[in-house]
C-alpha cells in the first residue's frame, strides 16, 4: 500500500476530496424529491384530502360509483378497494415514491404521493 | 515494380504513435470484455496509455493515440458509427480537452492521479450530455449521474495510480524494432 500512496501528490488528495464532494452533492441534486411525506387524494378535480404519511389511517371517498377505500401508512399509501370494474388502481399496490399516482377513473378518485419538492411523473408531465 | 507516385515517409513519431495506439486498443478490448453492472460504467484502462503518453510525449501525441484508439477500437468491437462510437468519441474529445488544460497545473502538486480523475469526469460528463441530447431525450438519464460520478472517481483514481506507477519507472526503449 505504501508505494502506491507515495504516488499521490498533495493536490491529488484535493482533487479526490473535491470530486467525492461533487458526487455526494449530485446525489441530492439528481435523486431529489426525497422521501414521500404526503398523500393527496382528489375526487372529481377537487382535493378531497391532504394527509401526512406519518400515522396509520383509512379514508373513505365517495364517488359516482360508490366508496373508494384508501389506506395510509408511514411512508406509503394505497387504494384498498374501489367499485370500478377493472381495479387498476387497487392492483397498483403500495405507492411510496414522490410523484407516484393511482387513478381510479370510473369513480373519479386519485391518490398521489408528494414529497417536499414537486416532481413530475409521466402522467402529469 | 513501378514506384508509387506518393511516397509516405514513416517517421519515428509515426511508429511511436502506432505502437502506443495498439497498446491502447488492446486495453479497450480488455475493457469491453470486463462485465459491468450498468452500461456506461467501465474501467477505461486505455486511458492509462493516454496519461502516460501525455506525460512522456505531449498533448499532440496523446490526441493521436486516443483518436486512433477510438477509431480502431470501434472497428474491432463492431460499433463504428453506432451510438457507442459517438459516445466514446464525445467522451474522449472532452477528456482530451480537459487534459490539455489540466496538464498546465503545477506538477509538484498535481500528478497523474489528478489528471486521471479530471479526465474521467470530463469523459462521463460529455457522454451524459450527448446521451441526454440525442439518445435518451429525457432528464431521467441524469438519475444515473451519481453512479457514473462515483465510478469516474474510483476508476479515475485507480487508472491514475497505475499511470503514475508506470511513469515513475524508467522510460521504455524507443520503438521496439526501430
Amino acid at each position: 500500500m505504501k508505494p502506491w500512496l507515495a504516488l499521490i501528490r498533495p493536490g491529488d488528495w484535493l482533487v479526490m476530496l473535491g470530486s467525492a464532494a461533487l458526487v455526494g452533492s449530485s446525489i441530492s441534486v439528481f435523486w431529489q424529491g426525497g422521501l414521500a411525506d404526503r398523500a393527496i387524494i382528489r375526487q372529481e378535480d377537487k382535493v378531497f384530502a391532504e394527509v401526512d404519511l406519518r400515522n396509520k389511517r383509512q379514508l373513505e371517498v365517495d364517488g359516482p360509483l360508490g366508496k373508494t377505500l384508501i389506506a395510509i401508512e408511514p411512508g406509503r399509501a394505497r387504494i384498498v378497494s374501489d367499485p370500478g370494474p377493472r381495479q387498476y388502481c387497487v392492483r397498483q399496490g403500495w405507492l411510496m415514491r414522490p410523484g407516484e399516482i393511482a387513478i381510479c377513473a370510473p369513480n373519479r378518485v386519485s391518490l398521489q404521493i408528494a414529497g417536499r419538492t414537486k416532481v413530475y411523473d409521466s402522467i402529469s408531465y | 515494380m513501378t514506384r508509387s507516385a506518393t511516397e509516405l515517409a514513416v517517421t519515428e513519431e509515426d511508429r511511436r504513435v502506432a505502437w502506443l495506439a495498439t497498446a491502447a486498443v488492446g486495453l479497450s478490448l480488455v475493457d469491453a470484455a470486463i462485465p459491468t453492472p450498468l452500461p456506461g460504467i467501465k474501467p477505461g484502462l486505455a486511458n492509462i496509455v493516454t496519461l502516460v503518453v501525455l506525460a512522456r510525449y505531449g498533448w499532440g501525441t496523446a490526441v493521436w493515440v486516443s483518436g486512433l484508439r477510438v477509431l480502431a477500437g470501434s472497428l474491432l468491437l463492431g460499433h463504428f458509427l453506432a451510438p457507442g462510437f459517438f459516445l466514446s468519441l464525445t467522451g474522449t474529445t472532452l477528456s482530451l480537452l480537459t487534459l490539455g488544460l489540466a496538464r498546465h497545473l503545477p506538477a509538484r502538486w498535481f500528478g497523474p492521479v489528478s489528471l486521471s480523475i479530471l479526465a474521467a469526469f470530463a469523459h462521463i460528463g460529455g457522454q451524459l450530455l450527448l446521451a441526454r441530447a440525442w439518445l435518451i431525450p429525457h432528464d431521467g438519464v441524469f438519475l444515473l449521474a451519481p453512479l457514473f460520478g462515483a465510478a469516474a472517481l474510483v476508476f479515475g483514481t485507480i487508472n491514475g495510480l497505475i499511470a503514475a506507477k508506470l511513469l515513475a519507472g524508467p522510460a521504455p526503449e524507443e520503438t521496439p524494432h526501430a
